[in-house]
């Protein structure tokens, strides 16, 4: 029953991610149409207007937790095209342990730097 | 019984690709792979990128190392593997809980299966892909203002 | 044969051979014969053996396409020998090969001995916990035609590997359970005399259970009976996920009725006449 709950939350994890990127996509790629969250005009991009929703602890929250659901959804479909390999299954619970580390790595990774950013842009917000 | 010597048929990675006899559902299984896989790899370096900027490096802004044409154009591939894998995907979580296979029948010939019921899904989840890709396109040439 | 279609056209047979005896690996090997509208391929199969080449080896045995025995890929399409017309597939050529996925035995014969594995493996039979009337049965188990309508469709698999050789999964992962035996598990998952759902839930859910399925579709295309096992693995994730949720019923195994013919019968059911004989 491992398979199915895994197999469940990735489902889960990829209609979350529909909502989560696509406003992400809206923001910065279509944001010549869109003008969302650009209150500094030009690119989506720039450091002005990355500063201005980093700032946001909105975002700041919605970062970390788009970032766990991608790595979830990534890896665990990565690990599925792995799998169908016949792999022996000692290599199996290698790639899922090494998949588990990685994820968890980068997740740390990133919400160090959502927070550290979130930080500094307030501080630049007040000072 | 002696063991009779017997000569492994699999098709391998080639059953994944290649063909070209194949349903539409099969290439839309493929491509959602490759987009997928693709996807993923920006996005592992995306995070790395990304993080950078609690050092105060902003290597994407205007004079940046990654604000080139050819990274805009990968990003705008990027884009495109995103919009078919999550129309795609919406698609698959409904055909993969049972929602749009439609019911067990009697089979009678000629048959119709689950492919032609959820057929209307698949084509409408491309148009909107689609869409999405033309709007992703216009933003990306620099037409939208 | 008679001699009732006038036209005749010579199609090329390219079959792929392979004696394990004699060759590293398989071959091709060209046969022209004449073929007449309304020949099937096993007919073609049956006229090389016959006059050209009877070394030739395949399995075939009801040519009505009921046994399942004669799958192979004809065109690169896997499907039943005596079910296919030559013409409706061939103009000139027609190439012939064991189906895929499986490994072969001889010629266009395939070990198909994984495949009924995987198949035991599910338990494709009733699963109560009442043994005793199972083995010594007392009555009838009442089933509507609505439930029966439920799992009809999957009874109509002909184990004929068709399936198996069109599932890209297969292609590379040889552990994973296929379009067959899990269409088997469905069509008992969804008998209402069966109560070995969640018995069998534990292989179907596993890691080259049903999940490494990713609805290519190609299965319910190749299969020659109409059995959609797409289908059939589809309303399977479904419950694997329900009950992983714990959101599916707990639903008893239909009951036994009291003996034959000694069911209440509903209100508007007239009386039979009386015994003539």
């Amino acid at each position: 029953m491992r398979e199915t709950k895994y197999w469940t939350w990735h489902m889960a994890a990829g209609v979350v991610i529909l909502f989560l990127l696509g406003l992400h996509m809206l923001i910065m790629h279509v944001g010549g149409i869109t003008h969302l969250f650009v209150p500094y005009g030009g690119e989506a991009v720039s450091k002005s207007n990355s500063l201005f929703r980093d700032g946001k602890l909105f975002f700041t929250v919605t970062y970390i937790l788009f970032l766990g659901v991608a790595l979830y959804h990534g890896l665990y479909g990565l690990r599925t095209i792995l799998f169908e390999l016949t792999l022996k299954p000692a290599a199996e619970k290698a790639i899922t342990f090494v998949f588990l580390v990685v994820g968890l790595g980068l997740f740390g990774l990133g919400t160090w730097a959502a927070v550290v950013t979130h930080a500094i842009a307030i501080a630049g917000a007040r000072g | 019984m002696t063991e009779i010597q017997r000569h492994d048929n699999r098709l391998g990675i080639w059953g994944w690709l290649g063909g070209g006899r194949w349903g539409i559902e099969r290439y839309a299984y493929i491509l959602h792979r490759l987009t997928g896989l693709g996807t993923l790899c920006y996005f592992l370096m995306h995070i790395v990128v990304t993080s950078l900027r609690a050092w105060g490096i902003y290597p994407w802004v205007e004079g940046g190392f990654f604000h080139r044409p050819i990274f805009k154009f990968a990003e705008f591939l990027v884009f495109a593997a995103f919009a078919y894998h999550a129309f795609n995907g919406i698609r698959l979580v409904l055909v993969e809980l049972g929602f749009a296979v439609g019911k067990p029948i009697e089979p009678v010939y000629p048959y119709k299966t689950s492919l032609n019921v959820q057929r209307p899904l698949l084509i409408s989840m491309m148009i909107l892909a689609a869409i999405l890709l033309a709007a992703g396109g216009y933003e990306f040439l620099g037409l939208a203002k | 044969m008679p001699e009732s279609s006038k036209t005749v056209r010579q199609i090329n047979f390219h079959i792929a051979r392979y004696n394990p005896e004699t060759d590293r690996a398989p071959y091709v090997k060209t046969y022209t014969i004449p073929v007449r509208e309304g020949m099937t391929v096993l007919d073609g199969l049956h006229y090389i053996k016959d006059n050209l080449d009877a070394s030739l080896a395949w399995r075939y045995s009801c040519r009505m396409g009921v046994c399942g025995s004669c799958g192979m890929m004809l065109n690169g399409h896997p499907t039943l020998a005596c079910n296919t017309q030559i013409l409706h597939i061939a103009t000139t050529d027609l190439t012939v090969s064991p189906l895929p996925n499986f490994d072969i035995i001889r010629d266009l014969v395939p070990d198909l001995l994984t495949m009924f594995d995987k198949h035991r493996s599910l338990k494709p039979y009733i699963e109560r916990a009442d043994e005793a009337e199972i083995n010594d049965p007392q009555g009838e188990f009442y089933q509507s035609p609505k439930e029966l309508e439920a799992y009809l469709q999957f009874t109509y698999c002909i184990k004929c590997g068709c399936c198996m050789a069109a599932c890209p999964t297969l292609a590379t992962d040889a552990r994973y359970l296929g379009p067959m035996p899990l269409a088997a598990a469905q069509r008992y998952n969804q008998d209402t005399r069966d109560d070995g759902r969640r018995d069998r839930n534990q292989l179907s859910g596993s890691a080259h259970g049903a999940f490494r399925c990713h609805y290519a579709g190609e299965c319910s295309r190749a299969c020659p009976k109409g059995v959609d096992p797409a289908k059939a693995i589809q309303i399977l994730k479904r419950q694997l996920v329900l009950d992983y949720l714990h959101l599916s019923r707990r639903k008893k195994p239909c009951q036994k009725l009291h003996g034959p013919g000694q069911g209440k019968p509903l209100p508007n059911i007239p009386a039979a006449p009386a015994k003539t004989v």
